[in-house]
């Protein structure tokens, strides 16, 4: 799934249209924890997340995360936004809460890319 | 050429340059709008032949729009000026020679789709429409050929160059052992530029040719660290992080105030965290366990009162070394 398919399939709006929408999306993760976000996530993934700070983007550069999803229609503050700008990554705002979404996305085929607690020695070496 | 801009962050090696799907990509990422000749010259359907052929020979151009009250109503060429010529009918106006079935595309299309009416239709020159349907350029093949290579060449000498020369860093440079070292300063209590180090760092890396892996784990473990700077100290600390052929060595440093029982520290969800820190979605206790994840040694040294220092260090196997370049051409 593409990124432009995923803001359809969430009723997203999309907060830098900068952002490339051909990017490939090969499955979700949802956590508010960014420490979880970086011991579990795999690369590619959609990140879903109910926070908006700066944080978020940074997070997700060093997790090679894919797009960001920001759950219940938030907006983002500005320095936010401009990060993604600069990173050049979707930052997306949906209406619809985090239990929503991620079964929306499991739904529409995505598989989870969280990697579950022990699977692995080294979770960031994917 | 505002799409320039975009590319020019994604890897291009001396491969990719060559290749014909690059081209293709860059076919798709290209406006019309940004290779198009701007304001073609024009000529009215009263304008004679004769005259029509005056023009071209005299700027060089082989077809022209034809325009009427602003409107664009066909496009005369040097074919159908050759037609006239066999019928010896040179003073004829340009209204009875032109073709004026027009295909146009628009200025915000992609290229591909200039390209597309091309080879579909053998056109030699396309009319370029704004949103308004007005005449804004005339697009050839040629105009496309050489904003794909001015494209290519930019998207090259942007990241690739850079990338190339950083990739052989250590390969001209004799000596016993050679490094590179890199030095941030971390401010306590800076959320707003909290992790820009590590995002330096990672560049860094990968521009000095790491595997996408040695990036990605060294970046997490940097953040980390800086995460806990930021949260954690007195007066924030420095990242210093030493860049050899074959081995990632990183010292965070600070003066205060310490960790009074590494041990608890070390627990996996053990944390000092205030509410406002974990608002930011940190403090969940799990920063060193997982820096501890993506290492391959740590040393966490602490004073309390004094300060920390954690020391880190990825080994590099012989096929991910940095700077050299036996380590390099692993761009994914």
């Amino acid at each position: 799934m593409n990124v432009k398919e995923l803001i359809t399939l969430i009723d997203g709006h999309l907060c830098n249209p900068s952002a490339n929408l051909d990017r490939e999306v090969k499955g979700g993760c949802g956590a508010d924890l960014m420490s979880d976000v970086l011991a579990s996530i795999q690369p590619e993934a959609v990140l879903l997340t109910g926070l908006c700070n700066p944080q978020v983007i940074r997070t997700s550069m060093m997790a090679d995360v894919a797009a960001v999803i920001i759950v219940r229609g938030k907006t983002p503050p500005k320095e936010t936004i401009d990060l993604a700008s600069q990173e050049e990554l979707a930052l997306i705002s949906s209406p619809f809460g985090m239990f929503e979404l991620c079964g929306r996305l499991h739904r529409a085929g995505l598989p989870s890319l969280e990697r579950a607690v022990g699977d692995e020695p080294c979770s960031c070496d994917e | 050429m505002g799409d320039i801009s975009r590319i020019q962050k994604r890897p291009v090696t001396d491969q990719d340059a060559e290749n014909i799907t690059r081209v293709e990509e860059l076919a798709y990422e290209l406006k019309v709008e940004a290779v198009m000749t701007k304001e073609p010259l024009t000529v009215t359907p009263d304008t004679s032949m004769r005259e029509t052929l005056d023009l071209f020979r005299q700027i060089r151009i082989s077809g022209a729009p034809v325009v009427k009250d602003n409107q664009l109503i066909g496009i005369i060429s040097i074919e159908d000026l050759i037609r006239s010529f066999q019928e010896n009918d040179l003073s004829a106006p340009v209204s009875k020679y032109m073709s004026s079935s027009i295909l146009t595309v628009h200025g915000s299309d992609p290229v591909i789709e200039a390209l597309k009416l091309f080879v579909n239709t053998h056109k030699g020159r396309l009319p370029v429409l704004d949103v308004n349907n007005k005449l804004i350029g005339i697009i050839t093949k040629g105009d496309i050929t050489s904003g794909i290579l001015t494209a290519l060449q930019k998207d090259y000498h942007a990241e690739e160059i850079r990338r190339y020369r950083a990739s052989h860093l250590f390969e001209d440079i004799n000596s016993d052992r050679s490094s590179l070292i890199l030095r941030y300063n971390i401010k306590q209590g800076d959320f707003i530029h909290g992790g820009s180090a590590s995002s330096a760092i990672k560049l860094a890396l990968l521009r000095l040719g790491a595997t996408p892996q040695i990036a990605r784990r060294t970046g997490i473990a940097v953040y980390e660290a800086e995460m806990n700077l930021i949260i954690h100290t007195s007066n924030g600390g420095v990242i210093r992080v030493e860049i050899e052929p074959h081995q990632i060595s990183i010292n965070i440093s600070d003066d205060g105030p310490g960790i009074p029982d590494i041990e608890l520290a070390m627990r996996p969800g053990y944390s000092t965290a205030t509410e406002t820190v974990r608002e930011l979605g940190f403090g969940a206790g799990m920063g060193l366990v997982n820096i501890q994840r993506c290492v391959d040694s740590m040393r966490l040294e602490s004073v309390h009162g004094k300060g920390t220092n954690l020391r880190l260090k990825i080994l590099l196997q012989s096929e991910e070394t940095v700077g050299e370049a036996s380590g390099t051409n692993k761009e994914n």
